[in-house]
């Protein structure tokens, strides 16, 4: 790795750790109390809100109540979007007049934003009007993300009451988490996007002249180019912030108008991975103990580091097909080298490794480069990252109490060893939360791998392929990778719109969330009415490094299991495949 | 559930309004107001006329003209009101097809043995990429020279111009605009 890369990474990981502390902080007290700094200001519309909407903040809910008001939340969200998208040609805010979404493709991108997936089978410059952007695909951005959080919220109510049957009020949290979280940082993460050259106008696509004519497929000649702009900045703040992932534009972070400077990409990538580390911070406050939350954070950064150095590395020593025939892709002060294929030069190889990991560790699914063209072994660490169940940071949220299941596993397996009751953070863990915990982590591999199987066996499955061989495969691996873990990006060659790939795909991202969302409310109701025992000795301490080492091992060996084979399918066969490299040529 | 139903709608309404209406308003009069060139598309205009935006991309094919990164973007190359990357896993037969393409029209104008960087011969992730490295402008210069039989020299000296650094000395990768030493080549002949 070079210097320079070094130093990105470096800084990088600096500034994100910096923020964890204060902000986890924050968000503990968002949820628990008054927010600091902003509840005078806020809390006039917060209190607004509830009276316009018949909410009364102080009323608690049961696990099943909260559970019934996410799915309302969600059914009447998917509703709203789906309604948006049909309309849209008929509605204000269209300057493109784009037509209706068709049916299958408003399905699918309906569910997608409304789970937080953010999966995106249409191109949003040619499909989206700004008024479907703003106020249906906008809006999902921050609601799905604050549900999220809601849920993790919940479960932390879990370990810390004891014997009640009540773990908040959904309405109350999803509130404040937009309010007092969400929508501050977005505001400010917009307008410095914008300072950075990222487009924020209602006016309708530029018309530029282009200095040296184009030639089109049919002879004509083009002497101008269409520049797609619009209220891109502010959807774009939250969805990299929400750990949402749905570009304004096609090509997402890599459009030069979504991702214009290296600064801006610095900042989207914080973005990505903020809140989620923040979390664990969180978590660590609110239950008492700020070493459980570290220990967590640990965790993920064991698996997160060694993975981004490997895809790093891989995408650095490049395509050895196009060494062949003379290219240089050696590194060095006026070149970044390396694999290039789908990366733009302000980002080079660096950036665009780190926006792999980072976007597939959380589920955000954002791209600033194409994960389709990045080199076997590189697409199988961002792949493997979604399949481990999204609890590497994970999405916001959801990767945090995805987590808290691994660590229940972790704790049962480690009681197992030595004959005692399993706790965790002074609840006993029973058979319940165990049936729970095992659901929520096998929903998601099997909705993957029996996705993949289905549709690399049906001929309509097939039919959109876009690269042939083992590379065929893995795009339908990441696809479904991707969609039952609430991701959200894609190897995009596959052709995703078809009413197939519409249907089944958004079956896999409404399994993917709620069957994990759900058992963990039932965790938190389980565990919230359990009386707190205090920690003897035979109490695993789950802060040391010996449960970040049993915690990652947990996470590594499921994943791995689940995993292997049909990885080995995919990107390890094209792995094997591609022609070696000259002695000497290893430039990495 | 209906109760719970009625609540969500309300809400899901009333944050529609906050934040898919009055949020995005916001941001956009304080960034018209701030950064009104930015939030419109960066645009480059020269005598009134507008030749550009400085952070698209443009098809050049000229050998008098630098060229830029291979573009996925149909049905011209650069469009750019539908971006796209290619999408070539590493081994498709079309990659090497499209560099080898690329690497014959370089030796057509000239015959040059190094090894040519990798940036000139693949295609960027959105199609608009606007720059290329220092290493790609270079291993242009002498065609662009011959072309518009300038010193070699004064063409480098432009591509220096029109490279940028790191920014902050520390985050990206150095590069160089193509459109905005495009036009500068030729406002340096038409100043000549």
């Amino acid at each position: 790795m070079t210097t320079s890369g070094l130093l990105q990474l470096g800084l990088y990981f600096a500034v994100l750790l910096a923020c964890v502390r204060p902000l986890g902080r924050y968000m503990a007290k968002v949820y628990s109390g008054p927010a600091p700094y902003l509840e005078r200001s806020l809390g006039p519309v917060e209190r607004w809100l509830y009276r316009l909407c018949g909410i009364a903040p102080a009323t608690e809910m049961t696990w099943k109540q909260y559970a019934n008001a996410v799915l309302a939340f969600s059914v009447v969200s998917f509703v709203t979007v789906y309604i948006f998208q049909r309309v849209q040609g008929v509605l204000p805010l269209n300057t493109e007049r784009l037509s209706a979404v068709s049916a299958d493709s408003a399905f699918n991108t309906a569910i997608s934003f409304t789970t937080n997936t953010n999966w995106q089978g249409y191109g949003g410059e040619t499909t989206m009007s700004y008024l479907t952007q703003m106020a249906a695909l906008t809006v999902q951005n921050f609601v799905s993300a604050a549900a999220g959080m809601a849920v993790l919220i919940a479960l932390i109510r879990g370990f810390i009451r004891h014997s009640t049957d009540t773990i908040g009020n959904f309405w109350v949290d999803l509130i404040r988490g937009t309010l007092y979280i969400l929508l501050p940082l977005s505001l400010v993460l917009a307008v410095v996007l914008v300072s950075q050259g990222v487009v924020q106008t209602f006016d309708s696509y530029r018309e530029v002249a282009l200095l040296e004519p184009a030639i089109d497929a049919e002879g004509h000649a083009v002497t101008t180019q269409r520049v797609a702009v619009g209220p891109a900045a502010s959807q774009i703040a939250i969805k990299q912030l929400g750990t949402n992932g749905g570009g304004f534009f096609n090509v997402n972070s890599a459009h030069p108008l979504e991702n214009p400077t290296p600064l801006a990409n610095f900042l989207e990538l914080l973005a990505i991975l903020l809140i989620p580390a923040a979390l664990c911070c969180t978590f660590g406050e609110m239950v008492g103990d700020r070493r459980q939350g570290w220990a967590i954070l640990a965790a993920m950064m064991v698996i997160f580091v060694p993975l981004l150095v490997v895809t790093t590395v891989v995408e650095q020593a490049g395509n050895p097909v196009l060494t062949h025939i003379g290219v240089d892709r050696v590194p060095s002060e006026f070149q970044s080298g390396g694999n290039m294929e789908g990366k733009e030069t302000r980002f080079g190889i660096v950036n665009s490794s780190l926006w792999a990991v980072a976007t597939t560790a959380a589920s955000n699914g954002s791209v600033n480069s194409m994960h389709d063209s990045f080199t076997p072994l590189g697409g199988l660490g961002a792949m493997w990252l979604m399949q481990l169940g999204e609890v590497v940071f994970g999405g916001v949220g959801s990767g945090l109490y995805g987590m808290l299941v691994f660590a229940i596993v972790a704790v049962f397996l480690s009681g197992l060893m030595v004959g005692r009751t399993p706790e965790y953070l002074g609840k006993k863990i029973g058979a319940f939360e165990m049936k729970m915990a095992s659901l929520a982590i096998l929903f998601p591999c099997a909705t993957v791998l029996v996705g993949t199987a289905v549709a690399v066996t049906a001929p309509a499955g097939r039919e959109t392929i876009f690269n042939s061989g083992p590379h065929g495969f893995s795009e339908v691996l990441y696809a479904f990778s991707s969609a039952a873990n609430n991701n959200g990006s894609a190897f995009a060659g596959l052709g995703a719109n078809t009413p197939f790939y519409n249907g089944l795909l958004g079956l896999a991202m409404l399994l993917g969330r709620f069957c994990v969302m759900l058992p963990v409310l039932a965790i938190a109701g389980s565990l919230a009415a359990k009386k707190t025992v205090p920690a003897g000795p035979g109490t695993l301490p789950t802060h040391t490094t010996l449960f970040v080492v049993l915690l990652v091992a947990v996470v590594m060996v499921v994943g791995a299991l689940s995993f292997f084979p049909a990885l080995a399918l995919g990107p390890i066969i094209e792995h094997l495949q591609l022609p070696t490299t000259n002695a000497g040529d290893t430039s990495l | 559930m209906f109760q719970q139903l009625r609540t969500a709608t309300m809400v899901l309404l009333v944050l529609t309004v906050l934040l898919g209406g009055i949020y995005p308003l916001v941001v956009t009069v304080i960034v018209q107001v701030v950064f009104p060139n930015q939030a419109n598309g960066s645009l480059v205009r020269i005598a009134s006329r507008t030749v550009g935006s400085d952070l698209i991309g443009q098809p050049f094919s000229k050998p008098g003209y630098f060229w830029g990164r291979l573009s996925a973007t149909g049905p011209v190359p650069y469009n750019a009101a539908a971006s796209t990357g290619s999408n070539f896993g590493p081994m498709h037969p079309d990659l090497k097809n499209a560099a080898e393409a690329r690497i014959a029209a370089l030796g057509v104008t000239e015959s040059r043995p190094v090894p040519i960087p990798v940036d000139l011969v693949t295609a960027s992730g959105s199609g608009l990429d606007p720059h290329i490295s220092p290493a790609a402008a270079e291993y242009q210069v002498p065609r662009i020279a011959a072309a518009r039989k300038m010193p070699e020299d004064l063409v480098r000296k432009l591509v220096q111009e029109h490279t940028e650094g790191r920014q902050f000395g520390m985050l990206g990768e150095p590069r160089v605009h193509v459109l905005r030493l495009n036009l500068s080549l030729d406002q340096q002949q038409t100043t000549k």
